[in-house]
């Protein structure tokens, strides 16, 4: 294994590791305060037990999110030097502000989590609602640093040096807003409907159980509403990317050739050599549509630009099917509870739809990771996009093989510890 | 004059001595876990894990802020400091991983005893490992063996040597009895129980010996170890005054807690290591990365760093408030009830 490629694997296996977690850190509150809010509305204790019991499970999750999160920040140097060198300074700012948001969510989740007995209950609820705050805040900064190095803004190159450094330019680089949407919609989405997925298995087994009957209405809503808005964020990143990125557009599209009126594949297998995807389902001039509003629009495709400026198509291609697919089905998932609920005036508690909602619980999480692969691959082979390749951020470090393997080793360990602690711990009905 | 960047420098070293005297305690914490003994042994770890468990996650967040400041304002040396020095950064992060996810488990895992002990363990070893990775960096920050071409900006190093050395390995354990005086002297304050304020007593009187010893130590090896800041420790105008100071308030403290006045020796004791942490600063200052890195020329353009201290200066401004009310929810009178809480409001 290459110096290069083990850093990039020791990346992508942190990013993936900490995404969970950090995104179970971001949604879970809203969870907690919604169901803490109706507990001092209507002084239904089972809302008070329910808010109890997610905020241990989100306990657990946030300390592994913020151990995990504090590696990535290290990582950023100890694996990509030559990249912080040169991006540090313009891509200090979201970094900055994402602290104090951490400081935030840290402070009063330390106040929520231990201050039940000792705070006021109004004082108490309202901690939750700064974790929220703080969190949310936390990934959309996180998310911004991110859309930089897609899209680079706020400085200017003279002589190979950086001037002109507009760090707030930066952070309002023109993918920032599409990409922090995207993800903190994804987050509640995921969350609301890995929530949901785990009360509804409780409910096919003991339908009356009114615990977890009013956790599954709850995460459902929440799920159910952020599933309808997300591809309306899906569409601004659609045409965010074939304005700005259209090489990425193109891998995930496969579409080799640039052309008018581009069809969308579903499906398919590119073929990196040949430069050809066989096997698609192809929908005539709907790329077009979805990425210009105009079906007969122009499509750049990979033979625009060289070999060498392409990132690996078929991963980028796969993955992004992938993600469109697990969303297709939880926005059915939405739409159907929705309906259900409406039509019957009661929770959607059929068996079939308990079993369906059970089946989705993982989907959001695969979404995401697919999301990401998508975003991380499809930039390659630059990391910042246009201005420097992945293989230029590198560090001199030898060896890198050793600690990927340390962390990986490390990360699957902690991954079956908190599966085996979710199960014996918040995975069980509770004594009513 | 205030430039920019030495604004932010003095931010960060701010940030490090907060660090020290909060994380830097927690980690103390999970010292006298790991050398918990005698009959009130699971006493004491009781009182540590009551005494932490709500404020080590915000503790945290603040060498975040370093890290975060470093390569925002001063990136060429956050870029030679992160690859000179892979190793023991990388060990600390699997000891910050380690500690932080063992003392969550333990808290939550509470299936049986003997897994309950193993999480024990394994937050007690990486609290102590981390602190010490910490000291070796900085001790080898301040050792002047990290060299940086100045024509490429890359640094020269075998990414061992410039950490693997005496001075680096005193100053680590320096930390680590810092982390551990500290820890013991907030602990003794923790609790009503005389016999268990007593056992954390013993515990500061001994820590407080060992940063004396190694505070000598490292002042010894440092003439061959770290040669600038032994310049900066041993012939500036400042230094003599200062260092008679921070002894004077080190022995002060000893004596606070000799005679069993708590109250006082918690304040003396963050004193003395705010005088070290900042006596080193000063000794090292203007160098970030000794010998060819300064703060001056490794500094971010004033576009980046004027918008950075406003928002420090912002940020700052909200943090207070809502660290004093955490503060003062777990760590002021209502400390007393503790012992009558649930663990967590289940």
């Amino acid at each position: 294994m290459s110096d290069l490629l083990a850093a990039r694997a020791q990346m992508a296996m942190s990013l993936a590791f900490h995404i969970i977690f950090a995104v179970i850190g971001i949604a879970m509150p809203l969870l907690m305060v919604i169901a803490e809010g109706l507990w001092l509305k209507t002084r239904e204790e089972i809302y008070l037990t329910l808010a109890k019991r997610w905020a241990k499970g989100t306990a657990i999750m946030f300390a592994v999110g913020a151990v995990s999160g504090t590696v990535l920040s290290f990582e950023l140097g100890l694996l990509w030097p030559n990249f912080m060198a040169y991006a540090g300074p313009i891509i200090g700012m979201p970094f900055s502000l994402e602290g104090f948001a951490f400081f935030l969510e840290a402070i009063f989740l330390g106040l929520y989590l231990y201050g039940w007995e000792r705070i006021p209950q109004y004082a108490h609820w309202f901690a939750g609602v700064m974790v929220l705050l703080g969190g949310t805040l936390s990934g959309i900064f996180v998310v911004t640093a991110n859309a930089w190095m897609n899209t680079p803004t706020g400085f200017s190159i003279v002589n190979g040096e950086v001037t002109d450094v507009d760090p707030i330019a930066a952070m309002l680089n023109p993918s920032s807003f599409s990409q922090a949407l995207h993800m903190t919609i994804a987050a509640f989405l995921t969350v609301g409907f890995a929530v949901a997925g785990i009360h509804a298995y409780f409910l096919r087994r003991d339908p009356n159980n009114l615990f977890h009957r009013r956790a599954f209405a709850i995460a459902l809503s929440v799920g159910g509403v952020f599933a309808l808005l997300q591809p309306i964020s899906g569409d601004i990143s659609a045409k965010k990317l074939a304005k700005h990125q259209p090489i990425k557009l193109a891998a995930m599209e496969a579409q080799w050739e640039t052309e008018r009126g581009a069809p969308l594949r579903i499906g398919g297998i590119p073929d990196e050599d040949a430069e050809e995807t066989r096997y698609a389902l192809e929908i005539p001039k709907a790329l077009s549509f979805l990425a210009h509003f105009d079906f007969n629009a122009e499509i750049m495709g990979l033979k625009a630009v060289p070999r060498e400026d392409r990132p690996p198509v078929a991963i980028v291609h796969f993955a992004f099917q992938i993600m469109v697919a697990c969303g297709i089905v939880l926005i059915i998932a939405g739409v159907l509870g929705g309906w259900l609920a409406w039509k019957h005036k009661r929770l959607p508690d059929q068996r079939w739809y308990l079993r369906f909602v059970t089946f989705c619980a993982p989907l959001g999480f695969i979404a995401i990771e697919a999301g990401w692969t998508v975003t991380e691959v499809g930039r390659q082979p630059w990391i910042i996009y246009n201005y420097m390749r992945t293989a230029e951020a590198v560090t001199s470090m030898p060896n890198l093989v050793v600690p990927f393997v340390s962390f990986t080793v490390l990360y699957i360990f902690l991954s079956i510890i908190v599966v085996i602690l979710l199960r014996r711990q918040i995975f069980q009905s509770p004594d009513l | 004059m205030l430039s920019l960047e030495f604004c932010i420098a003095c931010v960060m070293l701010i940030s490090l001595i907060i660090y020290m005297l909060t994380g830097g305690a927690d980690f103390g914490g999970g010292i006298w876990d790991l050398f918990a003994t005698g009959r009130r042994a699971k006493a004491q770890r009781s009182l540590i894990a009551h005494a932490i468990a709500p404020i080590w996650e915000a503790n945290h967040v603040w060498l975040i802020v370093i890290v975060v400041l470093l390569f925002v304002a001063f990136p060429v040396a956050f870029a030679a400091i992160s690859t000179a020095l892979h190793i023991p950064l990388t060990l600390m992060l699997i000891g910050i991983v380690l500690r932080g996810t063992a003392f969550v488990f333990r808290t939550y895992d509470v299936q049986s005893d003997i897994i309950h002990r193993r999480w024990s363990r394994l937050f007690a070893i990486a609290s102590a490992i981390t602190p010490v990775m910490l000291g070796i960096t900085l001790g080898a920050v301040a050792s002047g063996t990290i060299h940086v071409d100045a024509e490429s900006g890359q640094v020269e190093t075998d990414f061992i040597s410039t950490w693997f050395a005496p001075f680096p390995f005193a100053i680590g354990f320096f930390t680590l009895t810092l982390c551990a005086l500290l820890a013991a002297v907030y602990l003794t304050l923790e609790t009503e129980d005389t016999e268990l304020r007593e056992d954390f007593r013993r515990r500061a009187l001994l820590a407080a010996v060992g940063v004396g010893a190694m505070a000598g130590l490292s002042f010894i090896l440092s003439a061959e170890g770290a040669p600038t800041i032994r310049r900066g420790l041993g012939s500036a105008a400042w230094s003599i005054p200062f260092q008679i100071l921070t002894g004077a308030v080190a022995l002060w403290a000893i004596w606070t807690i000799w005679n069993r006045q708590f109250r006082l020796a918690r304040i003396l004791v963050p004193i003395q290591v705010t005088l070290i942490v900042f006596g080193w600063g000063l000794a090292q200052y203007p160098y970030l990365v000794t010998p060819d890195l300064t703060f001056s020329n490794t500094a971010a353009p004033d576009t980046v760093l004027r918008p950075l201290l406003i928002v420090l200066i912002a940020g700052g401004v909200l943090l207070v408030p809502a660290f004093w009310y955490l503060y003062t929810v777990f760590k002021g009178a209502a400390r007393k009830t503790r012992q009558t809480d649930g663990e967590i409001g289940t």
